[in-house]
């Protein structure tokens, strides 16, 4: 049971993360392979902050915030670039933040991680238990897809849909497409970030290595196999991505295989997707 | 004069598109360029519209320089234009499509979160106009030919402008809907628009503009009233050397 909840945790976690890089990719057309940097800045500043006393709440509101201004920043360098050139730059982006938190010691601790991570507490009540959190994590899922949801569905959203088909066609319109694509960017870090507060101080210990290209693999197959621009897609992705591959574990195969059939796993769902369901579970929207 | 254009000249590598264009556009009037296929008269619109940057000229519309505006300034400034292959947003609807061209908040997160300005009678009213009865909820993409070049003038149509130029939107279309589109044209006409169009058939345009200019390898060879283009010989001898 609490194994479950464990996985649930997860699921709600990889949710926001899914949910909000469906925003930038799925309604925007943002290429970005630099989502995991957000989630891992959004991570290292939510525990650097409470490290230093900083209240719990304050810290995970600032942890979104400080990836949202490096996705204002992301946005800004890019927005020459468009298809696989800004997919290329986004991942090196990527790799820009990796080394950052690898190599700046004296703030991240490098290599060594920072362990002890404070389970988040508030308003008097701490969170300590795995139940406790679920809910906690459980509420701000819930929150993000119903403002995402909000988002998309406005007129504001019809604008990030229409910049996705046709970014020239909608500026003769009189629209500011680049600014449109850097809000985008922003509210998609944002939530980025605050999923990396609720990782960090949920597994309680991070190092650069949780934030690597593995991690944007999995998201970007949540996203895909949900289907682009689809918010139910991506809801059922996640079920289906994070929580299947765990039921290997219940299989009679010793643990050396259980990592590397994972990923097998995940490929080999990607892959029938792409052959047999190009639009994902519930898109709309051609891969192309 | 709403729009004034002088001494264009535009090169790419090699090729001169347009060599000296000078022309104008009076208030309330349909002015139609014509010329040969390559005379440069999508170049001009590209320039006009801000796509491309002329090598040197001037550009004014409404009294005011506009060579150092972007595409989406001059767009708010008051230009509406179509492209001689439709552009439009493949994954939205018909209806989403006029409300984009009809908002002037929707790039407001907060705002557009709040409001829900409907355009229902506005969109209505354009989509009479241009005679498109298909569902509202029609994805562009599930459109035909003829039914994309009529949303993609509707969009122009409903988009707030001054000046309203169409590259060619009747090319490729059939004979019937060529001449409902001219009648579309003169409904606009009389409701005060000012256009400008381009088109490949001279004889389109013969009983629908009031003025024409006839732009042959980017320079205009001849510009005047429909009856005096049709007589001149330069005119003719373009059209037959293409
Ligand atoms: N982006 C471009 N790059 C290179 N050459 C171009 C470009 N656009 C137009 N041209 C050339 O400029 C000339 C004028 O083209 P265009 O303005 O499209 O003519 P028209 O619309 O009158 O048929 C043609 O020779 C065309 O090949
Ligand atoms: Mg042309």
């Amino acid at each position: 049971m609490s194994y479950w909840i464990h996985i649930l945790i997860l699921v709600g976690i990889y949710l926001i993360l899914a949910v909000s890089l469906n925003l930038a990719l799925g309604y925007t057309g943002l290429l970005n392979l630099g989502h995991v940097a957000f989630f891992g800045l959004g991570a290292y500043t939510s525990v650097l902050l409470t490290d230093a006393g900083v209240h719990f709440i304050v810290a995970f509101l600032a942890a979104g915030l400080v990836a949202s201004l490096f996705g204002l920043g992301l946005v800004l360098i890019t927005r020459k670039l468009k298809g696989d050139y800004l997919a290329l730059a986004t991942l090196s982006f990527h790799f820009v933040i990796y080394s950052l938190l690898l190599n700046w010691v004296s703030l991240t601790r490098g290599p060594l991680g920072i362990a002890g991570i404070a389970k988040p507490s508030f308003f008097g009540f701490s969170i300590t238990s795995n139940t406790a959190y679920l809910f906690f994590v459980s509420s701000i899922a819930l929150i993000t897809i119903v403002i995402i949801y909000k988002i998309v569905s406005s007129p504001f959203g019809r604008l990030l849909q229409a910049t996705r088909d046709d970014e020239l066609g909608l500026r003769v319109l009189g629209k500011n497409t680049t600014k449109l694509k850097a809000k985008a960017m922003m509210l998609s870090a944002f939530f980025a970030g605050i999923a990396g507060s609720l990782f960090a101080h949920y597994i309680t210990y991070i190092e650069p290595n949780s934030f690597t290209l593995t991690e944007i693999i999995l998201v970007l197959t949540i996203v895909i196999v949900g289907g682009l621009a689809s918010i139910k897609g991506t809801l059922a992705a996640t079920f289906i991505i994070i929580a299947i591959p765990e039921l290997l574990r219940f299989v009679a195969i010793p643990s050396a295989i259980v990592g590397p059939s994972r990923q097998i796993l995940y490929a080999l769902i990607l892959l029938m997707i792409l052959l047999y369901r190009p639009r994902g579970l519930f898109g709309r929207i051609d891969l192309t | 004069m709403m729009l004034h254009v002088e001494q264009i000249y535009k090169n790419f590598g090699g090729i001169t598109a347009l060599d000296g264009c000078t022309l104008s556009i009076e208030k309330g009037r349909i002015t139609a360029l014509i010329g040969p296929n390559g005379s440069g008269k999508s170049t001009l619109f590209n320039i006009i519209s801000r796509l491309l940057k002329e090598d040197s000229g001037k550009i004014s519309f409404n009294g005011q320089d506009i060579t150092t505006s972007d595409e989406v300034q001059v767009a708010r400034q008051g230009i509406s234009r179509t492209f001689q292959d439709v552009r439009l947003f493949r994954n939205l609807t018909i209806q989403q499509h006029l409300e984009i061209a009809l908002s002037d908040e929707d790039e407001f997160l907060l705002k557009s979160l709040n409001k829900k300005t409907d355009h229902d009678q506005k969109i209505k009213e354009i989509l009479h106009l241009v005679r498109l009865h298909k569902p509202l909820q029609t994805l562009a993409t599930d459109l035909s030919y003829g039914q994309r070049k009529l949303l993609d003038l509707a969009i122009a149509m409903a988009k707030p402008h001054s000046l309203l130029m169409l590259d060619e939107p009747v090319a490729g279309i059939n004979p019937q809907l060529r001449q409902e589109i001219k009648e579309i044209l003169r409904t606009l006409h009389q409701q005060g628009e000012t256009v400008l169009l381009i088109e490949h058939d001279m004889n389109f345009v013969m009983d629908l503009a009031g003025y024409i200019y006839v732009l042959d390898a980017g320079k205009v060879i001849a510009h005047g009233e429909p009856r005096k283009i049709q007589q001149n010989p330069n005119v003719l001898a373009a059209y037959l050397g293409e």
